[in-house]
């Protein structure tokens, strides 16, 4: 039956007969096997494989050093550091974006501005990488624009304390950029969900500007408002090519960790301690998105 | 009536400036930088007409093929979108519904994963990938698949969802048409925004892409300006600024299209 075989794509509708049908449904799983066997080979296979090398050594030996490796302090450290550009430029991300959002209030969501604004931000908060290091170089480098201009005009060196642009502290400035346009997608939404009635309501009832953002609209857009910090956390913590390209010597922050085992020449076996970096990552990254997951359900119900 | 929800036009004039201001900065910093005359503090067009001379081809070959592999990558990983996941998506929607969750799920999980991880685990498959088709840059388009899975399976999705596919295909299997008929004549026609937008964001995705390249040794477009940047700084700063115009405009578009979904 031609019929039967076209369904291999696709299939769907009435079956004519029990065996027809028998033989499309048999043809129907066999449509979803090209994705089940593309995510096993690129996704499900190298994921295991990343998570699990942490635990054998270079000869397949089952080993727990490089786990204990995690505990080394440069590790440590690095995990600290993680922690802290992650922090930081959730919250102050979280923060400026939120406040981007609550000035988008009351304009027309087709009007130039907004539109301008939400295109704006899914570029921007793609914006990670070597042309973001490069940027921002370009501004705040050694001989960049704004450096250059609050040194010949003010005669303010930013570079006084040493080049912190590329340090772990020059990070932060630079992960903002795309923190902050991610928070106001992510975050915008919420916003929008606040009822004019909820407002209306809380006037008539003689509640002033204050109690409706603190009483009514703070507890309503709270579990949006941590989930996308959540979101915005595991966003800088995962991202690497941004720090990779102004970051070149050294493993300050984890992802960094993770090239210096994979190509280090120097030391051999040192890629079954990026297994077990590799597996740390994901551990917090599991920890992140379940809350993410957990806060955004609680969002929805407002969004009705 | 203003009952408190909504922001006085100063503060909104000023939070909206203030932030605008401060994130256009980078962006300009990066256009003065590209006719900068060396460290001599003065300008010069030399950065952009050098590119037309007709020594670019040559000084320029190694960054010219990258791009050429990452325009091949992004079609290849859009080939992989439109040939795997889009039918998988219609299948799924039409005659599993229940593992919906499943394929959502599954296609979040690059987001969790990321590619800093996944690539440790990528090396290996790679070292089988090479013996199976060489070690040509496009393969690295097999795990760029993967990468842009969340983003072209929520357009795909949304546009799933705002057609009533089930009819659709039903009124045409009624009229007797083949399923490869109804496929490309009645859905294909139906989802063009939604194939359209995953396709975008996707070749958007992969011109960006640097993690995965960097650590495999592939040459793209992104390794290649840190590269460059080694020898000749403004010619990187040049592609950066055209590779981010190009993603600006494609993302845009996505924008277009889903305005025009929702007027029309």
């Amino acid at each position: 039956m031609t019929d039967a075989s076209a369904s291999v794509d696709v299939s769907g509708g009435a079956g004519a007969t029990p065996r027809r049908h028998r033989l499309r449904a048999a043809g129907t799983y066999l449509g979803l096997t090209p994705f089940a066997i593309y995510v096993l080979l690129f996704l499900a296979i190298p994921t295991v494989l990343a998570v699990s090398t942490g635990f054998f050594t270079e000869d397949g030996a089952l080993t727990f050093d490089n786990i204990v490796g995690l505990f080394a302090p440069n590790v440590l450290a690095a995990f600290g550091s993680s922690f802290f550009v992650s922090a930081v430029t959730a919250v102050l991300g979280a923060i400026i974006g939120a406040l981007v959002c609550y000035a988008l209030l009351g304009l027309r969501a087709d009007g130039a501005v907004r539109s301008f604004i939400d295109s704006a931000s899914s570029v921007l908060a793609q914006f990670g990488g070597v042309m973001l290091a490069f940027a921002f170089i370009a501004a705040i480098g050694g001989q960049g624009l704004i450096t250059v201009w609050l040194r010949d005009t003010f005669g303010l060196d930013i570079f006084a304390n040493g080049n912190w642009l590329y340090q772990v502290p020059g990070l932060l400035p630079v992960y903002l950029y795309f923190q902050v346009p991610l928070m106001v997608i992510t975050f915008m939404p919420a916003m929008q969900g606040l009822k004019l009635t909820w407002a209306e309501a809380n006037a008539t009832l003689g509640g002033t500007r204050l109690t409706y953002w603190v009483r009514i609209a703070a507890p309503v857009l709270a579990p949006s408002f941590f989930g996308s910090l959540l979101l915005l956390f595991a966003n800088a913590f995962s991202s690497y090519a941004t720090a990779a390209a102004l970051i070149s010597q050294g493993a300050q922050i984890v992802p960094l960790q993770i090239r210096a085992a994979l190509v280090s020449e120097t030391v051999l076996g040192r890629e079954n301690m990026a297994g077990a970096l590799a597996l740390g990552m994901v551990v917090v990254m599991v920890v992140v998105m379940w809350g993410y997951s957990v806060l955004q359900s609680r969002t929805s119900r407002w969004q009705r | 009536m203003n009952v408190g929800t909504e922001p006085g036009k100063v503060t909104r004039v000023v939070i909206l400036s203030v932030v605008g201001i401060i994130f256009a900065l980078p962006i300009l910093a990066m256009v003065e930088f590209t006719f900068r005359d060396g460290l001599s503090g003065g300008h010069t067009l030399d950065h952009w007409t050098g590119l037309f001379s007709e020594d670019a081809a040559r000084t320029y070959r190694g960054l010219f093929q990258a791009i050429g592999n990452s325009f091949v990558l992004a079609a290849v990983t859009v080939g992989i979108v439109i040939v795997i996941l889009l039918p998988t998506m219609i299948l799924v929607h039409l005659q599993f519904p229940r593992l919906r969750r499943v394929l959502e799920f599954i296609c979040i999980i690059p987001i969790t994963v990321p590619a800093i991880v996944l690539v440790v685990g990528l090396a290996p498959v790679y070292s089988v990938v090479v013996k199976l088709f060489g070690s040509g840059t496009w393969t690295l388009a097999f795990a760029y698949g993967i990468t842009v899975l969340p983003y072209a399976y929520r357009a795909i999705q949304s546009n799933l969802d705002a057609v009533d596919v089930r009819t659709l295909s039903e009124a045409a299997r009624t009229l007797s048409a083949g399923w490869l008929r109804v496929l490309w004549l009645v859905l294909l026609p139906n989802l063009r925004r939604g194939v359209l937008a995953a396709a975008f964001i996707s070749v958007a995705v992969v011109l960006g892409e640097f993690t995965i390249a960097s650590i495999l040794n592939r040459r793209n477009l992104q390794t290649a300006l840190l590269q460059v940047t080694q020898s000749d700084p403004w010619v990187a700063m040049i592609f950066a600024l055209l590779a981010l115009l190009l993603a600006f405009v494609l993302l845009l578009s996505i924008g277009r299209l889903g305005r025009d979904r929702r007027t029309s």
